[in-house]
C-alpha cells in the first residue's frame, strides 16, 4: 500500500463483540466509499470466553467454530467492500479462521462478487502445545487457549494484497494497527506511531461504545437517536494521531466526554497499556472537539513492546445454577428473605449467592455481606435470585429443585419460578515468551 | 450571614464514568463535566474514599492513576468481582455496573461552582442555589 503514504487511512468498526449489532457495517461502509481513498473495515467480535465457546461449537462441528453471525455481518457489505477495494480485518476467525475463510469466498460467489484474496492469520491457538505454557494448565480440563497476537502478520498479509484478512485471538487494537502498518510503512520499532495506532483500535474496538453506546443517561447524558447508532470511523494519519467520527445521518454522539469514557474502557495504568505491538502511554493525551462528530486523539506515546504475548486459557469449570421466584405486595421483602433462609437452611452442601432483586442485587457480593448489612426494609415487588455453582451437576441442580419447591412450600405469594443450570468455563492467563508462538500468515486456497 | 456552605451533590453531577474488568479485577474511570471541578474531584474521589465505598466486596487494593490532561481519573480496584466472569455469581458478572456505585460518592462542591455540575439539581432539593 505504499502508494497510498502520506494520505489519510479510514478505519470503520462494525461490530465491538460477538453478538453485536449486524446491520451496523452498511452505513459506515457507505461513509467510507464515499469518502474515497484507503479505507478498513474491521470487525472485533472476540471477548475472554468467545474462543472458548467457539472451540466447542468446532468439537460439534469441525467446519464451524468461527463467528456464528458471520454471513449476517458480511453478506450486506462485502461485495461493495470489494467494490470499492475497502479491506475487510477481523478476527471473527474465532477457533476456525480456515472455516471463515471458505465461507467468505462461498458468501462472495454466492452475491456475485469478485473473488477475494483471503488472508488466515494463524498461530495464536496453542490448545495443542499446552506444554509451552508451563504450570498453569496442569490439571485443567482445557477447552481453549490461545496468545494475543499481534498486528505484524496482518500487516503483511494487506501488503501482499488481502481484500479480507481473517484472525482468530489477535489484540484487538491490532485489528486497527496492522492495516496503519501495511498503509504508512512505518517501522516495527516506531513505538509512538504503533502507540497512537494502538488507542486509535482501543477506541473503535468496542463499536459504538465511542459514538454514544453505552453512554446514555436521560437527563445527565442525553444521545441522540440510540436506535440507530452510527458505528465509528477513525481517520489516521501519517503520525497515527486520529481523529474520530461516524457515518452522516446516523444516530448517537461523538464528543470529548463519549471519547474519554471509551480511551480508559479496561485500561488499568493509563501510562501502560500493554499490547503485544506496543506499550501504550497516555499520561499526556490530548482529547479535541473539532466539530460535531469529530474529536481528535493525539500526545499518545509509546514505549517498546513486551517480550511475552498473554495467552488466555478457558477450562471446564463446573456447574451453574440459577433460581428465581417473585414475592409482591405487603411484606414482600420479608417473604422473600424467608424463602431465602429456606433455601439456605435446605442446601447447606452449597455456597449459595442471594439476591434480593428489587433491594439488592448487582452491588452486592457474592458472600451476602451487602444484604446483611441492609436493614429489612418494605420492598413491595421483590425477586429472590439463588445462584451457586459446584463441580458436580446433580448437586448444583438440587438448588434448581429447591427453588421450584419454594411453589408449595415456601412463603405465601411466590411467583414466577425461572431456573438455569449450565455448564461454566473458567479462565486463567499466563506469559508466553513471542518466540514459542508460532504466527504465521497465508492465503486460504 | 455566614460565607455560604458547601453544595453536597453526588458524583455523577460533577463526573461521569464506565466500568471496564480483566479476570477480577475492575477498573472505573471518573471523568469530570468541566476542568473546573478537577481540582475537587482529586481532593475528595480519593483511593480511600473509594475504598470505603466498596469495602463490602473487600477489594485488596484500590489505585488511582490521574490524567490531568484529560481532567480523568482511572481507578483500578484489585480482587472485587467475586472471582471475575466465570466465577462470580453476580448477575452482572462483569461488574459493569460498578460505576454507578461509585458515581453516588457524596461530594462536597463549593457553592461557585455550581455553574459546572450537571444534570438535574433535584437530588438533595434545597441544597442547590
Amino acid at each position: 500500500m505504499v502508494d497510498g503514504q502520506g494520505q489519510v487511512l479510514r478505519v470503520g468498526c462494525a461490530a465491538g463483540f460477538s453478538g453485536d449489532r449486524t446491520d451496523a457495517a452498511g452505513p459506515v461502509v457507505e461513509a467510507l466509499a464515499a469518502a474515497g481513498g484507503p479505507a478498513v473495515l474491521i470487525f472485533e467480535t472476540l471477548a475472554e470466553r468467545t474462543l472458548a465457546l467457539a472451540q466447542l461449537a468446532r468439537r460439534q462441528d469441525p467446519d464451524a467454530g468461527y463467528e456464528p453471525l458471520l454471513d449476517d455481518l458480511l453478506r450486506p457489505v462485502l461485495a461493495r467492500c470489494l467494490a470499492a477495494n475497502i479491506r475487510i480485518v477481523s478476527n471473527f476467525g474465532a477457533a476456525n479462521p480456515e472455516g471463515a475463510a471458505r465461507r467468505i469466498a462461498r458468501l462472495a460467489a454466492e452475491l456475485g462478487a469478485r473473488p477475494p484474496r483471503i488472508a488466515v492469520v494463524r498461530g495464536d491457538d496453542l490448545s495443542g502445545r499446552l506444554d509451552t505454557l508451563g504450570d498453569v494448565a496442569r490439571g485443567l480440563e482445557v477447552v481453549s487457549a490461545n496468545a494475543y497476537i499481534g498486528a505484524e502478520a496482518i500487516a503483511d498479509a494487506l501488503s501482499a494484497g488481502a481484500d479480507v484478512v481473517v484472525c482468530g485471538r489477535v489484540a484487538d487494537p491490532s485489528l486497527v494497527v496492522g492495516p496503519a502498518l501495511a498503509h504508512f510503512g512505518w517501522a516495527r520499532d516506531d513505538w509512538d506511531r504503533l502507540a497512537r495506532a494502538t488507542m486509535a483500535g482501543h477506541l473503535l474496538e468496542c463499536g459504538a461504545q465511542v459514538t454514544g453506546g453505552y453512554y446514555a443517561d436521560p437527563g445527565l447524558k442525553d444521545v441522540p437517536g440510540l436506535a440507530r447508532l452510527g458505528y465509528p470511523i477513525a481517520e489516521i494519519d501519517a503520525d497515527g494521531h486520529c481523529t474520530i467520527t461516524k457515518p452522516a445521518g446516523t444516530g448517537g454522539l461523538i464528543d470529548a466526554h463519549t471519547v474519554k469514557e471509551q480511551l480508559l474502557y479496561e485500561v488499568h495504568d493509563p501510562h501502560a497499556y500493554v499490547t503485544p505491538d506496543v506499550v501504550a502511554d497516555l499520561g499526556e493525551a490530548v482529547v479535541t472537539e473539532l466539530g460535531p462528530d469529530r474529536v481528535r486523539l493525539t500526545g499518545v506515546r509509546g514505549h517498546p513492546r513486551p517480550a511475552d504475548l498473554k495467552v488466555n486459557v478457558c477450562h471446564a469449570n463446573g456447574w451453574l445454577a440459577e433460581g428465581e421466584i417473585s414475592y409482591a405486595g405487603a411484606r414482600a421483602e420479608a417473604r422473600a428473605r424467608l424463602a431465602g433462609r429456606v433455601l439456605r437452611e435446605r442446601l447447606p452442601a452449597l455456597s449459595l449467592r442471594l439476591d434480593l432483586i428489587g433491594v439488592t442485587s448487582v452491588f452486592a457480593d457474592d458472600a451476602g455481606r451487602d444484604l446483611a448489612d441492609r436493614i429489612p426494609g418494605d420492598g413491595h415487588d421483590v425477586r429472590l435470585r439463588a445462584a451457586a455453582s459446584h463441580p458436580d451437576r446433580a448437586t448444583a441442580e438440587r438448588l434448581n429443585r429447591e427453588v421450584t419447591a419454594l411453589y408449595t412450600t415456601g412463603p405465601a405469594g411466590g411467583g414466577g419460578v425461572r431456573t438455569s443450570l449450565r455448564a461454566r468455563l473458567g479462565t486463567v492467563s499466563c506469559l508466553v515468551p513471542r518466540e514459542q508462538v508460532p504466527i504465521a500468515w497465508s492465503f486460504s486456497e | 450571614m455566614n460565607a455560604p456552605s458547601f453544595i453536597h451533590v453526588p458524583l455523577h453531577r460533577a463526573a461521569h464514568g464506565r466500568t471496564g474488568d480483566k479476570g477480577n479485577r475492575s477498573n472505573i474511570s471518573v471523568i469530570a463535566w468541566s476542568p473546573a471541578l478537577w481540582d475537587t474531584l482529586v481532593a475528595q474521589v480519593t483511593e480511600d474514599a473509594v475504598a470505603d465505598l466498596f469495602r463490602h466486596r473487600r477489594p485488596t487494593k484500590v489505585t488511582r492513576h490521574l490524567l490531568p490532561n484529560l481532567h480523568a481519573m482511572n481507578f483500578v480496584l484489585d480482587d472485587v468481582l467475586d472471582g471475575g466472569v466465570n466465577d462470580s455469581l453476580n448477575l452482572d458478572s462483569h461488574g459493569k455496573a460498578l460505576s454507578f456505585l461509585l458515581l453516588d460518592l457524596p461530594l462536597s462542591i463549593s457553592p461557585d461552582l455550581a455553574g459546572h455540575l450537571r444534570g438535574p439539581s433535584d437530588t438533595f432539593p434545597g441544597d442547590l442555589p
